[in-house]
């Protein structure tokens, strides 16, 4: 057999260009203002509910959605110029990211017209946060093992169980989770799962930090006691959730995220190593750069492939295994490259905080949002090979 | 449209190859009786001259039909001199010389050789790792005087070669030009320079070793999903697919960036900071796609694939060796280093993302 991978080099059309422009403008003002420190990468990580609402303005979230539900109808390789931008510049984007990459996408093709009605312009004016119920205590990776269970009773569901390593669940207005709504089939493990919206003020949801080893409650234990969630949150088929997973997952995983999280590191070292490096830092620079171009140059590509219609499951979790791969790795090469440099410390300084940052984020990198081991695993599926 | 007429290249390069040059027949046999025949059969539907216009005695194909071309030689780790005849036919026409319809190599293919046209139009120097230099009839040749850059045609005959050959056993031979007359010489166009092209193989080496990988990946896939060892497929072993997973994304590394590489080539004929970005990236990370690959598929063959007998070496020391030809991957890797570092760090994203 041949294996087919198709990355056809897009490029991005004449409109971005002037799209870039106004962003990059929006970004130096609030630089300017002090919302943000472009230099200091835990700023890239906050919740900042008016600076969403700054963006929404912009009409910057839900970009690629209609009109008709406050999105702005663009296109995935517009929408892709503002979120590199953004991770580039070191934005604090957390507060409405995830319900502008997947969550919205989500509500779109699968809730209730009035609930699409009610939810998703809220999201593109920037004020709702949304986190992602999937990984329980003994369900990580494997997805379909989750037993938080969901009992039908009169007029919706009562959810009993918890989630865990949830992003953002100290914030989140909302979650889209997946409940056991019947056992696994005895031909299907993956028969029983159904996907809901959940309103994070319902009575009977408690959120617990979990500190991370870097000092900060990044997620969260979300504990679920009798919380009701109405009939019209049941988002797609009832124990089908299954099915509906995999043209998220290909949103999930190809975007300029997947490798820019730790680009800071790179920028910084270019500054530090001034305009005439020695030999070893030129090298090893310039390698970063081709696969930093290389990487970018691929995700684009699968952006090309979503605005096409496509559902480059095998292609986007390609990108992600490399790009995660390649951000985790950075850190420990630009300190190699950094290693002899003849700079001031003071011109160090700067590097050295973004290097302790990014070194300590490292390990997560290839863990969320499907780990390096999962991913590879889809590959090889799509191969043909399991 | 253009795509359908990529579509007739690529088919009449596959059926020509797939017929007179199939790496299994050609690894079994014991001269290189097969290569005439091959030779004529592309020759004779135009493949080698696709870069020289009709006018100078080409078949006047695009850009992307000779890179489809070189796919397709990629694919089968082709060892005759088509690449090498297609990029020797592209620069005799940047200088508005006829191409012979012969065998063909170019010189230099290292970024440091210098080859010097003197006075009286004759050609001094010395170019090396000159790729089937023994099996070509002619030479194109970019020189300069010191001022200017000539592009010339030589005939091989009146050179000095060496003896080398590369990891696949391919001719890579040292070529002395001494007082050598070119058949025909012309300047070369303003800002056509040898760094020029050094890019402009980057990109054929890179599309080459873009097929080679895609080669590599489906015949490790193939053979995985078929050896049987501990009473299953070794494809079946998570190791197995883990490792056949990395092949994948090296193979898409290399696939993605020579294909943007040929597209920004296609898109201009000038050879600025984009254009380097471009090819030099694509030169560096196909020839680390080509080691990481190589060793990949290595590992899913086992001892068979490191016999004399079995293809996967026809691919992979081919993969290796093209990594050196018109600057290595650590060369390019300083120069866009260098490049990036006097541009500055504020300049640097606005570089990458304008592509």
């Amino acid at each position: 057999m041949t294996v087919d991978l198709h990355f056809d080099p897009i490029r991005l059309p004449p409109e971005c260009a002037k799209l870039r422009e106004e962003v990059r403008a929006f970004l130096t003002e609030e630089i300017a203002a002090g919302t943000f420190d472009p230099h200091r990468p835990d700023d890239g990580e906050g919740y900042n509910r008016a600076f969403s609402r700054r963006v929404g303005a912009k009409g910057w979230i839900g970009m690629t959605w209609p009109k008709r539900y406050g999105g702005h109808d663009r296109s995935q390789l517009e929408r892709y110029v503002v979120t590199e931008e953004f991770r580039v510049a070191n934005a604090p984007s957390h507060l409405h990211f995830v319900a502008d990459r997947q969550s919205g996408p989500v509500l779109l093709k699968y809730a209730p017209e009035h609930i699409k009605q009610d939810i998703l312009p809220r999201i593109c004016r920037g004020e709702l946060c949304f986190a992602i119920g999937m990984s329980e205590p003994g369900s990580g990776s494997d997805l379909f093992a989750a037993k938080t269970k969901a009992a039908k009773i009169d007029g919706g569901w009562r959810i009993n169980g918890s989630k865990i390593w949830t992003t953002s669940a100290q914030v989140a207005d909302y979650m889209l989770a997946l409940f056991r709504t019947s056992p696994p089939s005895k031909d299907n493990r993956r028969h029983g799962l159904t996907q809901f919206l959940v309103n994070m003020k319902t009575p009977g949801i408690t959120v617990n930090p979990i500190y991370q080893m870097t000092g900060k409650a990044g997620f969260n234990e979300v504990v679920f006691e009798d919380a009701f969630v109405p009939d019209d949150h049941v988002l797609g088929e009832i124990d089908g959730a299954s099915k509906q997973a995999t043209s998220e997952l290909a949103y999930e995983r190809s975007g300029p995220e997947r490798f820019l999280d730790t680009f800071y590191v790179l920028l910084e070292l270019i500054r530090v190593a001034g305009p005439e490096p020695d030999l070893r830092c030129a090298e090893g620079l310039g390698r970063l750069v081709a696969q930093l171009h290389t990487l970018r140059r691929m995700s684009v590509s699968v952006a090309g492939m979503l605005q096409a219609g496509q559902e480059p499951v095998v292609e986007g979790s390609i990108v992600k295994d490399l790009g995660t791969v390649w951000e985790q790795k950075l850190p420990g090469r630009v300190r190699d490259l950094a290693a002899f440099l003849e700079s001031e410390i003071v011109n160090r300084a700067t590097l050295e905080d973004q290097l302790a940052y990014a070194t300590t984020i490292a390990p997560k990198l290839t863990i969320q949002g499907g780990t390096t081991e999962i991913l590879r695993g889809i590959i090889a599926r799509g191969m043909g090979l399991r | 449209m253009a795509d359908d007429k990529i579509h007739i290249v690529t088919e009449a390069a596959t059926r020509i190859l797939a017929d007179l040059a199939d790496p299994q027949t050609i690894n079994r046999a014991d001269n290189d009786a097969w290569k005439e025949p091959l030779w004529q059969a592309l020759s004779a539907a135009g493949l080698p001259l696709a870069w020289v216009p009709e006018r100078l005695g080409g078949s006047g194909g695009t850009l992307t039909d000779g890179f489809a071309i070189l796919s397709v030689a990629g694919r089968f780790a082709l060892a005759a001199p088509l690449a090498e005849t297609l990029a020797a036919g592209w620069l005799l026409a940047r200088g508005d010389l006829t191409a012979p319809p012969t065998r063909m190599t170019l010189a230099p293919v290292r970024p440091r050789d210098r080859i010097v046209i003197d006075a009286d139009g004759k050609l001094n120097g010395h170019a090396t790792g000159v790729p089937f230099a023994r099996e070509s009839e002619h030479i194109a040749v970019l020189a300069t005087d010191g001022k200017q850059q000539h592009i010339a045609l030589v005939e091989t005959v009146q050179c000095r070669l060496g003896e080398s050959r590369n990891l696949a056993g391919d001719p890579a031979n040292v070529v002395t030009f001494e007082r050598v007359r070119p058949l025909r010489s012309a300047p070369a166009p303003r800002g056509f320079d040898q760094t020029s092209l050094m890019l402009m193989g980057s990109i054929v080496r890179s599309v080459e070793t873009a097929g080679a990988m895609e080669t590599i990946l489906s015949l490790s896939v193939a053979y995985a999903n078929e050896r049987v060892a501990f009473e299953r497929r070794i494809g079946k072993f998570q190791a197995v697919q883990q490792n056949l997973a990395r092949l994948a994304g090296e193979t898409a590394a290399a696939v993605a960036i020579a294909g943007s590489a040929v597209d920004a080539a296609a898109q201009t004929e000038i050879f600025d900071e984009g254009m380097f970005l471009e090819a030099a990236s694509a030169k560096i990370r196909t020839a680390e796609a080509a080691a990481e690959g190589a060793a990949i598929a290595h590992q899913v063959f086992g001892a068979i694939g490191f016999t004399q007998e079995h293809i996967l070496h026809r691919f992979t020391l081919r993969l290796l060796s093209w990594r050196d030809d018109f600057g290595s991957e650590s060369y390019w890797a300083a120069e866009l280093g260098k490049l990036v570092a006097r541009r500055g760090a504020d300049d640097f994203w606005p570089l990458v993302a304008s592509r």
